[in-house]
């Protein structure tokens, strides 16, 4: 678990950044938290000749809070959980956070770098999807913004361009009730099976319903269909059993150490019924 | 009474046995100050690191290490044929085998040491490694140990003969190329007889999966060659320093006296760090040939895949009974996967351990054990993770036989035990296997445990849970798990045990400094377990010198006596019992000195806590400390100066510490999620001689028993590939999955042992893992289930609750 030799770069602002990846291309990288690059690059499974440290960039690491909310990449976990304003705008952020790793990685782990790593065990990729967020890019020619429902292609690649720095994500002040619901193995797991739901409630009825899978495909999985399965509905078991089925029509979970196909497919199942009841309980 | 507060009061001034005295070790831990071996850094130091198989199984075809050479900072890369010419491209196992330092024509699994690279940095070496050309020709792989025995592949070559017989291996006749052993006990025709007249049977076969004792720091070493006086210094994460010394010697021909070995701070070893690794061995040659010194650390994930495993034993059982379950027979075979080397570490003369334990805390007349050894193409190991040599199998099976059997005879689990327990006055107990049980007192712990959680109670609740669980009402289903464990700890009487031919006794030296201090020098080395502390209360009690004038030192070969080291619980059971005898003979002398300075015969004195007072005139009196200043400062007729003392301590039997658990634990059947809501321990070790060390002890076995009955397991894939190789698969709970433990314990000595101390490190790892199992097992008795396999995590819980139909 030793590194290959690496060539160190700190630029201060998001030219210096940009130089170093037109420099040299697809043998640089940008650095965030590291605590999944570190990892990659300590098993040899990433070689990166240029690391590019964004610590000291500056812009990318306040958070505000509006009718709109935006994050600057370089906002930590460990700020999401603490940030008062966040946390009462938009609960489902610190309800994720809470349940990513543990605390000693919360306070490297960024935002933009859990969305942008492309890793389906990522937690914010499904929870941006939920929330419709829209991600920044910058690049050599300059800025473009990128829907999270569109962004992620399969693992580890995403519509991001080598050359381009994700600077922030930005989504509406979500309404009504929310879930974020995750089965792990132990504390510091990836998700076996998470859902995040966000609902709004008219009257008695489902106003509109948004759902996201984690880690049960090569991509965070958005659901419309599952959401749509309860808009209109009272959010009863026929109804909840309508978007648990949508949802199995749209994962595809593979076999690994959390275990089988089968078991994936019904812990999913489990772990939406229970957000969905969550979210209705607060809607 | 004035007189009785002053006597405890001097007493309690000493901070011996039976204080919770604070951990002396902790505060150079707490603090980063705690030296391991990685910590060690000597002048012009070379850094090694290993070509490791990718295969499971394969031929090597050519090794090229031209580019690797090449590389600026690499000083030498060492494949088997540099070794061949010294001897060492092989060295021999603790099993009686032999094993591959690097590898020799072939590889036999998924991570075996091909070639050792030396550069003048730990990066360097890493990049070499990637240079070193390796062509392989792949074989068939062989994972599973009774395809091992049916199969057409040849693993071990070396082992056939060239006209295709099989020579005899350590233990005896081998029935297969693949097979290594057969060891049995006990009376078979008997056993079989008593299971066919049986009026009950109860038969089951049990997985107790693969896992790894994973210690904080992992193993390593550095080597160092001093050409000039011809002296070897070999620092390394040792849980048995003299024996490493010993085998050196014997493997390299560098003669004993020239050979230092040093465990300096070892972070953790449960079993993991009692072996010789490849990479102790390369790294002493790769000094040898560059004349620096070589340091060798291996990762974590090479720590999981490479060096020793424990468990991996497919048991299968027989338990006869009357109809009203007092248990006539036992019967156990089992199939022991080795992996490609038998490189398991135990006594010589027991190939699988202390197994034959397994009659457990059973009065159970008729028994018989076998034992199949098999090679596969697995890591080699076999240690004995945080339990003494195999006991943790051997409990395991027996707990689950009697669960078993409880749901054959329909009978309450508890109350099987009870009816079958030897009874205190059956000890000594003589067991159908060949074991002398020293002590016991099963009933009155038992009785114990049961009361303090309520049982009855909580058996009421779980009928009400399954009742609502039927009627849909909740999808919670609750276990309660049972355990009584009888250990078998502290190898052991030179007469049965040894390890290479060294018998398994240890040792303690003494010191008395002329101001009434001391140091204490042992054969044993602290992985964590508070030697320190503990040690200097024993001593304390003895010599009547305060625990905290006592320095304990171990780990150095070239100033402690010679022992055998630590694991297997034997530290207290062995080297406690040396460390009391060598302070009972200081105070023999020490017994002279007062009587010559108090002017009377030498019986007209007696030992009163921390002085000898002279008998029916307790004002007359000489301090130990007064003692000891007059052994070095004046002439007293027949009597050497100084104080010193030494003890070889050859126990006459095991020591047999026991327990009662009880684990309460809440499963969710649609995500196999479990919480365990209570857990209670009883242990008892016999005499404590710190309470809150044995809390200690107890908190991290229950933690480890948690993490294999749960989840920790070292899987492999039909190609060998280990599936299990980091941190993120490989299951270490956090706080967070820890249940909060409530202890206690019964006090019954051991007669044979001088403080009756039994030992405790491992009792709650044997006796946790069966009772977690019985946990989960026990929540799905009322649907049918006799029994699942560990490990129990999410997915296999839930496959048992899908299979019985649970999920509607
Ligand atoms: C033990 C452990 C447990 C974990 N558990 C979880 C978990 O349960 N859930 C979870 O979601 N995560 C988990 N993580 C991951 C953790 O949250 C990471 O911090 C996060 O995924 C990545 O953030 P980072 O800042 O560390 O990114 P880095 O490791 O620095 O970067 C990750 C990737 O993203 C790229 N990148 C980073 N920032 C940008 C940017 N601004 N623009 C473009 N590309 C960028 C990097 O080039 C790299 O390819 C865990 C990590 C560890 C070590």
């Amino acid at each position: 678990m030793i590194p290959g030799a690496f060539e160190y770069h700190r630029p201060k602002d998001m030219e210096g950044v940009l130089a170093v990846l037109q420099e040299h291309g697809d043998d640089a990288r940008v650095i965030a938290g590291g605590h999944s690059l570190i990892p990659m690059m300590k098993l040899r499974m990433a070689d990166i000749p240029h690391l590019i440290d964004l610590q000291d960039v500056q812009g990318l690491n306040s958070i505000t809070v509006g009718d709109t909310i935006t994050i600057g990449a370089m906002v930590t976990q460990h700020h999401i959980i603490e940030n008062h304003a966040l946390a009462s705008a938009a609960p489902i952020m610190r309800e994720a956070s809470l349940q990513i790793a543990d605390p000693q990685v919360r306070y490297m782990g960024t935002v933009g770098g859990n969305v942008a790593n492309g890793d389906p065990g990522n937690d914010m990729p499904g929870l941006m999807q939920c929330l419709d967020a829209t991600f920044t890019l910058v690049g050599p020619d300059g800025e473009r913004e990128v829907a999270a429902r569109d962004f992620y292609e399969a693992a580890y690649m995403t519509d991001r361009e080598d050359e381009e720095v994700l600077t922030q994500v930005r989504f509406d002040k979500p309404q009504g009730g929310f879930a974020y619901e995750k089965q792990k193995r132990k504390i510091g797991d990836y998700a076996t099976a998470a859902a995040a739901v966000q609902i709004v409630k008219d009257g008695d009825t489902c106003a509109s319903a948004s759902i996201a899978m984690t880690n049960l495909s090569d991509t965070p999985i958005y659901s419309e269909d599952a959401g749509a399965a309860l808009a209109g509905t009272t959010v009863d078991d026929t109804a909840i059993e309508a978007a648990v089925a949508a949802m199995l029509g749209d994962i595809d979970p593979t076999e690994d150490n959390r275990g089988p196909i089968e078991f994936k497919r019904h812990a999913a199942a489990v772990i939406l019924r229970r957000a969905i009841a969550r979210a209705w309980s607060r809607a | 009474m004035n007189k009785e507060i002053t006597r405890q009061e001097r007493a309690d001034a000493l901070g011996g046995m039976g204080c919770k005295r604070k951990r002396v070790e902790d505060a150079r831990f707490t603090q980063g100050k705690g030296n391991y071996v990685d910590d060690i850094k000597l002048p012009g130091m070379l850094f090694g690191d290993f070509v490791r198989s990718p295969y499971a199984h394969a031929r090597i075809k050519s090794i090229n290490t031209d580019r690797a050479m090449a590389l600026d900072g690499v000083v030498a890369v060492l494949t088997a044929d540099d070794l061949r010419p010294l001897g060492l491209h092989w060295m021999p196992t603790l099993a009686g085998d032999k094993q591959m330092v690097l590898a020799d024509g072939k590889v036999l699994f998924q991570g075996q040491e091909v070639a050792y690279v030396v550069a003048k940095d730990r990066y360097i070496a890493a990049d070499a490694v990637e240079l070193v050309d390796v062509e392989y020709e792949e074989l068939p792989v062989v994972v599973d140990p009774f395809e091992a025995l049916k199969s057409d592949t040849v693993l071990r070559e070396d082992l056939v003969a060239e006209d295709g017989s099989l020579p005899d291996g350590a233990h005896g006749p081998r029935k297969h190329h693949n097979h290594i052993f057969t060891w049995e006990v006990g009376e078979k025709d008997a056993t079989e007889q008593v299971v066919s007249d049986a009026a009950v049977v109860a038969e089951e076969t049990m997985y107790y999966h693969r896992t790894h004792p994973c210690p904080l720091e992992t193993c390593g070493c550095v080597a160092s060659m001093d050409k000039v006086n011809g002296k070897l210094t070999l620092y390394g994460t040792f849980q048995a320093p003299h024996a490493i010394r010993t085998v050196v010697s014997l493997i390299s021909g560098i003669e004993e006296h020239n050979i230092r070995v040093v465990s300096p701070d070892i972070g953790g070893g449960f079993g993991n760090k009692v072996g010789a690794y490849p990479g102790y061995v390369c790294s002493v040659v790769a000094s040898i040939v560059t004349g620096v010194p070589v340091k060798w650390i291996e990762d974590r994930m090479e720590n999981l895949m490479t060096t020793a495993f424990a468990r991996d034993y497919w048991m299968k059982g027989k338990i006869a009974a009357t109809p009203e379950g007092k248990i006539t027979g036992l019967w156990c075979h089992v199939t022991a996967d080795h992996g490609g080397f038998d490189a398991c570490a135990d006594p010589t003369k027991f190939p699988a351990g202390f197994m034959n334990i397994c009659t457990g805390s059973y009065d159970i007349p008729t028994a018989y054990l076998a034992v199949d050894g098999v090679y596969t193409n697995k890591a080699p190991g076999g240690v004995s993770y945080r339990c003494s040599f195999r006991v943790t199998e051997a409990v395991y099976f027996i707990e689950r036989m009697i669960e078993v059997l409880a749901i054959e005879l329909n009978m309450d689990a508890a109350e099987l035990r009870r009816i079958n327990f030897i009874k205190k006055d059956q000890f000594p107990y003589q067991s159908a296997l060949g074991w002398e049980y020293d002590s016991g007192d099963y009933h009155t712990a038992w009785d114990k445990a049961l009361k303090a959680v309520d049982y009855e109670g909580l058996r009421a609740e779980q009928a009400q849970r399954v009742e609502d669980f039927k009627a849909g009402k909740t999808r919670k289903l609750m276990g309660i798990g049972l355990t009584h464990f009888t250990e078998i700890v502290g190898a052991g009487p030179v007469k049965n045990c040894d390890i290479l031919g060294l018998g398994m006794f240890d040792s303690c030296e003494i010191r008395i400094h002329p101001t009434g201090s001391a140091i204490a020098r042992l054969g044993t080395i602290s992985q964590g377990q508070g030697h320190a502390t503990t040690f200097a209360q024993i001593l304390a009690t003895e010599i009547g010198l305060p625990a905290d004038n006592i320095t304990i030192e171990e780990g150095d070969t070239d100033t402690a006596p010679y022992g055998l080291g630590t694991y297997g619980s034997r530290s207290t059971p062995v080297a406690g019992a040396a460390t009391a005898m060598a302070g009972r003979k200081i105070r023999a002398k020490a017994q002279m000195i007062a009587a010559y300075l108090l002017e009377v015969h030498d019986d007209d004195v007696e030992f009163d806590v921390d002085r000898f007072v002279v008998k029916g005139a307790p004002e007359k009196f000489k301090t130990m400390k007064e003692i000891a200043f007059a052994a070095y400062n004046q002439a007293i007729p027949g009597i050497e100066p100084g104080l010193e003392a030494v003890s070889y301590y050859d126990p006459p039997n095991m020591t047999y510490p026991f327990g009662a658990y009880i684990c309460v634990m809440d499963i969710d059947v649609d995500t196999g999620v479990t919480d365990i809501r209570r857990f209670y321990a009883l242990d008892d070790c016999g005499t404590r001689i710190n309470p809150m060390i044995i809390e200690g002890q107890v908190h991290g076995g229950l933690t480890e028993a948690l993490a294999v009955a749960l989840g920790q397991e070292i899987a492999y894939d039909d190609m060998g590939n280990v599936k299990t190789g980091t941190l993120m698969d490989f299951f270490l709970p956090t706080a967070w999955e820890v249940p909060n433990y409530e202890t206690d314990h019964t006090v019954t000595p051991s007669p044979h042992h001088p403080i009756g101390a039994k030992g405790v490190g491992e009792s709650p790892h044997v006796g946790g893992v069966p009772c977690f199992s019985n946990a989960v097992n026990d929540a799905f008795r009322a649907f049918g289930l006799r029994h699942t396999h560990m490990p129990h995590d999410h997915w296999r819980i839930w496959k048992t609750a899908n299979e019985l139909g649970l999920h509607g």
